[in-house]
């Protein structure tokens, strides 16, 4: 209860150092760097294409979606919940958009409306099934993991059911433009994802909100008695979760230039993998977009490598698996920080 | 050095030449602490004089730089030898090592569950556990589900499986912090008996009169060092602050008594028939520049009342006014906007974010209109909070610590710094002082006493007299509702015994 041996005595003023302490904050943030650096290294070394403009864009366009859905599950994580059916509504809400944008012929409802409101039904269907989450999770409190699993498994149905299995091609340009469009030589959907993680980052550090979620996550009962909407706060990163993870279903979208059924299927294991090797912890209010961001950048890169190395493609799974692991140990020995 | 006369038993537990360093942070120097059989020994000593590393020290949980511990004129086991230190001393912590979900008696033999060709036998379990707490004396039942268990009870079960290892020697770490007056009784009742069975206590505690009431021996640390180990009957309780402070002083608190008062300043808190759970019909007004004490025993409803005043909790009937608006019900961000300071009862369940810096915590209350948009700007939260950290007296490296690396006295100057932030003009204080130490108690109660001469309106809702010696009236509750009231002046043993419900009449 007592003596907390970092304030033990007055008598050692020494320790004043107030760079001291943010230095230790910020050695959390930087913990992945060393491993990316090394696998930039290694990188240009096994291959002389890896360094080159043309790979580094590829690698950034690759991981946008992973991005954007990272973010999104980043900020609920902090808030100190959960959200496993974002990679649903990144496969689902753009589905949604485009079959009532196409005509029969195309496997559509044959509703055949404007693209502009299939775009923003894509941008509603993420925002709705947020909603959704929050109420089952804030108002009938019902445990977080358990309801987005299930919403997971819910949506992966209703898209196969939508879709009727099949996959949605001559979708309207504006659901690639993300990916066609570029600026500088990237395309928007890049610009767009460091967008997202620059204005977060931002508000995470200066604004009243972005404490107010790290406050949540770290004790919900404290942030209450400080006059924080709790539950407001809550259900609304939920639906901000699944808007930004219905933009990065869009992204997805672009890449691939069509939408499948299974849109997503899988990808919420490399959402967490880059989210906590990042530095978000999964008890909730710690960690930050910085650190988020190089976990994405991370898996982006080794993906990158392995098919710049040639990988047989049976093998790829397995070794991204085992440096998904050994990035962890290094964040780990570098920060000197257990992970939770 | 442990040559001893011939025909003395040898001290139950022997700690010499302790020192222990943490990075540039000495947390013992050369300290010392010598326990004989069947004694109960007191360890007082400020926050952050080393008590609890001396504690981690003696049950084996960390390894001393310096120094040795010996047990009965034994060498102490090695660190790694758990079952060793487990035989020898036991630690009771304020925070439950009490499994909840599971029965007293598996709590009791957990991970050492009598078996029977390799399955866990059940009832052997439950029989052996009612032989534990019968042979000791503790009136549990064995297959009741300990989380729900009262906290003395609790104590209790575990001095008891502290016992069945064979250990002798108890190490009770602040076991009064969340007990009223009659359990505290009832608990020092038991160490008595458990110490004429021959067993021996080491005490930690806050409460000096629980010392001189339980103990004959104390031993005092301050600043990481040993000052003095003596009878309690040759240690009056101002020589035994002294040593604990290393200053000549009596607790500097502000006594109301004899304070003039303006008794027509307006008033700032009105609270009409108010009913909620565990309360109702409680009536009261506070002026500008008064504070008003809210006493009773753990169960009075004060908390509730004192909850409802500040938006944690609800009230289902009358009303409550902040100067002439009314309060609504379980609205916290309404009550910050009306003007109520709150220290909420528990500083770790809400009144802190142990893993957020202290500038974060202290503008959690206020965050919203430090800059435009509700953005925090850097310069301004930088600001603010060394004015906290200066004005509250926060012993910290800077408003970027993280509250959870502060002693419990700086922890609650923080909470009390997320009071004060919103400028409040009525101030709702629970337990303001639980669980810190003399020094963090004095500074806290003069901060008190400062908002009171700038005009606030304050309500303390504690039983610790020390805290309610500063208010102009103390109010008393139980079985929720106010049943008396003591103006300034009131003796301790008059207001103890209305606050316990023993008055004479």
């Amino acid at each position: 209860m007592s003596t907390t041996p970092s304030t033990a005595s007055p008598a050692s003023p020494a320790i004043r150092n107030r760079s001291a302490v943010a230095m230790a904050g910020r050695i959390r943030d930087l913990a992945l760097l060393p491993a990316l650096i090394v696998l930039i290294v290694v990188g240009a070394l096994v291959s002389p294409a890896f360094l080159t403009q043309a790979n580094i864009t590829t690698i950034l366009t690759s991981c946008a979606a992973l991005a954007m859905v990272v973010l999104a599950e980043s900020l609920i994580i902090i808030t100190g919940k959960f959200d496993l059916s974002l990679e649903s509504t990144a496969g689902f809400a753009p589905a949604i958009g485009a079959l009532i944008v196409l005509p029969v012929a195309s496997n559509g409802f044959g509703l055949e409306l404007p693209t502009i409101v299939g775009l923003l039904v894509v941008l509603a269907i993420g925002a709705i099934i947020g909603f959704i989450n929050g109420f089952l999770i804030v108002r009938l409190q019902l445990n977080a993991f358990i309801v987005t699993l299930a919403m997971l498994i819910i949506l992966r149905g209703m898209l196969v059911g939508a879709t009727k299995g099949r996959t949605l091609f001559d979708l309207p340009d504006a659901f690639y433009a993300l990916m066609i469009v570029t600026f500088l030589g990237i395309p928007l959907a890049v610009w767009l994802a460091a967008l997202a993680f620059l204005i977060a980052g931002i508000v995470l550090k200066y604004h009243r909100l972005g404490r107010a979620l790290y406050a949540i996550g770290g004790n919900p009962e404290a942030a209450r008695a400080a006059g924080i909407r709790v539950e407001r706060v809550i259900w609304g990163v939920y639906i901000l979760g699944g808007v930004l993870a219905a933009v990065g279903g869009l992204f997805i979208t672009g890449y691939v230039g069509a939408i499948s059924a299974n849109q997503g299927n899988g990808m919420i294991f490399t959402v967490f993998a880059a989210a906590v090797i990042g530095g978000i912890s999964l008890d909730g209010g710690k960690g930050t977009m910085f650190g988020a961001l190089t976990g994405v950048l991370l898996l982006g890169v080794v993906q990158n490598l392995l098919t710049l190395a040639q990988v047989p493609s049976f093998w790829i799974q397995a070794i991204y698996g085992t440096i998904i692991l050994g990035a962890l140990m290094v964040a780990r020995l570098t920060s000197g920080a257990p992970q939770t | 050095m442990t040559e001893l006369p011939s025909g003395a038993a040898p001290p139950i537990v022997e700690a010499i030449g302790i020192s222990k360093r943490y990075g540039p942070t000495i947390a013992l120097a050369d300290a010392r602490l010598t326990v004989l059989p069947g004694e109960s020994h007191a360890l007082v000593g400020r926050n952050g004089a080393g008590k609890s590393t001396l504690v981690g020290i003696l049950t084996g949980l960390r390894a001393s730089d310096t120094g040795e511990v010996r047990f009965s004129g034994e060498p102490a086991p090695l660190i790694s030898d758990r079952e060793g230190w487990r035989q020898r001393v036991a630690c009771v912590y304020q925070h439950s090592t009490i499994i909840p979900d599971l029965t007293v008696a598996e709590n009791l033999f957990i991970n050492r569950q009598p078996t029977e060709r390799g399955f866990i036998s059940w009832s052997t379990l439950r029989r052996k556990a009612r032989e534990l707490l019968d042979r000791w004396n503790v009136a549990v039942p064995e297959d009741m589900r300990a989380g729900d268990l009262r906290v003395e009870a609790r104590q209790l079960v575990e001095i008891a499986r502290a016992l069945s290892y064979g250990a002798r020697f108890i190490i009770l770490d602040e076991p009064t912090a969340q007990l009223d007056g009659e359990e505290i009784k009832r608990l020092f009742v038991r160490i008595r008996e458990l110490q004429a069975a021959g067993v021996t206590f080491l005490f930690i505690s806050h409460h000096l009169q629980e010392v001189y009431e339980i103990c004959q021996t104390v031993t005092v640390l301050r600043d990481a060092r040993h000052i003095v180990t003596a009878p309690v009957a040759d240690l009056p309780k101002d020589r035994l602050i002294e040593a604990m402070t290393g200053e000549n002083v009596h607790l500097g608190v502000a006594d109301a008594a004899g304070r003039v008062r303006d008794e027509n300043a307006p008033v700032a808190l009105t609270v009409e028939k108010l009913a909620g759970d565990d309360f109702a019909d409680v009536s009261f007004t506070i002026r500008r520049g008064e504070v008003v004490g809210l006493s009773g025993s753990t169960s009075s409803g004060r908390v509730g009342v004192a909850e409802a005043i500040a938006g944690l909790g609800r009230f289902s009937a009358g009303a409550v006014r902040i100067g002439d608006k009314p309060l609504p019900s379980g609205d916290v961000p309404a009550a910050l906007a009306l003007g109520v300071g709150c220290v909420p009862k528990s500083r770790h369940k809400e009144g802190l974010v142990l893993s957020m810096p202290i500038a974060d915590n202290t503008m959690m209350t206020v965050s919203h209109k430090l800059g435009p948009f509700g953005f925090i700007p850097p310069a301004k939260r930088s600001t603010l909070a060394h004015e906290a950290i200066r004005s509250l007296g926060v012993v910290t490296q800077g408003p970027d610590q993280l509250v959870s690396g502060l002693s419990g006295g700086n922890q609650q100057k923080v909470v009390m710094g997320r009071a004060l932030a919103n400028a409040p003009s009525v101030l709702v204080l629970m337990d303001p002082t639980a669980g810190v130490d003399v020094k963090s108690k004095e500074a806290l109660l003069g901060v008190v006493e400062r908002m009171r001469q700038e005009g606030k309106a304050i309500l303390v809702v504690s039983s610790e007299v020390e805290d309610l010696r500063t208010c102009d009236r103390v109010l008393v509750m139980r079985h929720g509702s106010i049943v008396a009231e003591h103006k300034a002046g009131w003796t301790d043993n008059a207001l103890v015994a209305s606050i316990e419900g023993i008055e004479a009449q």
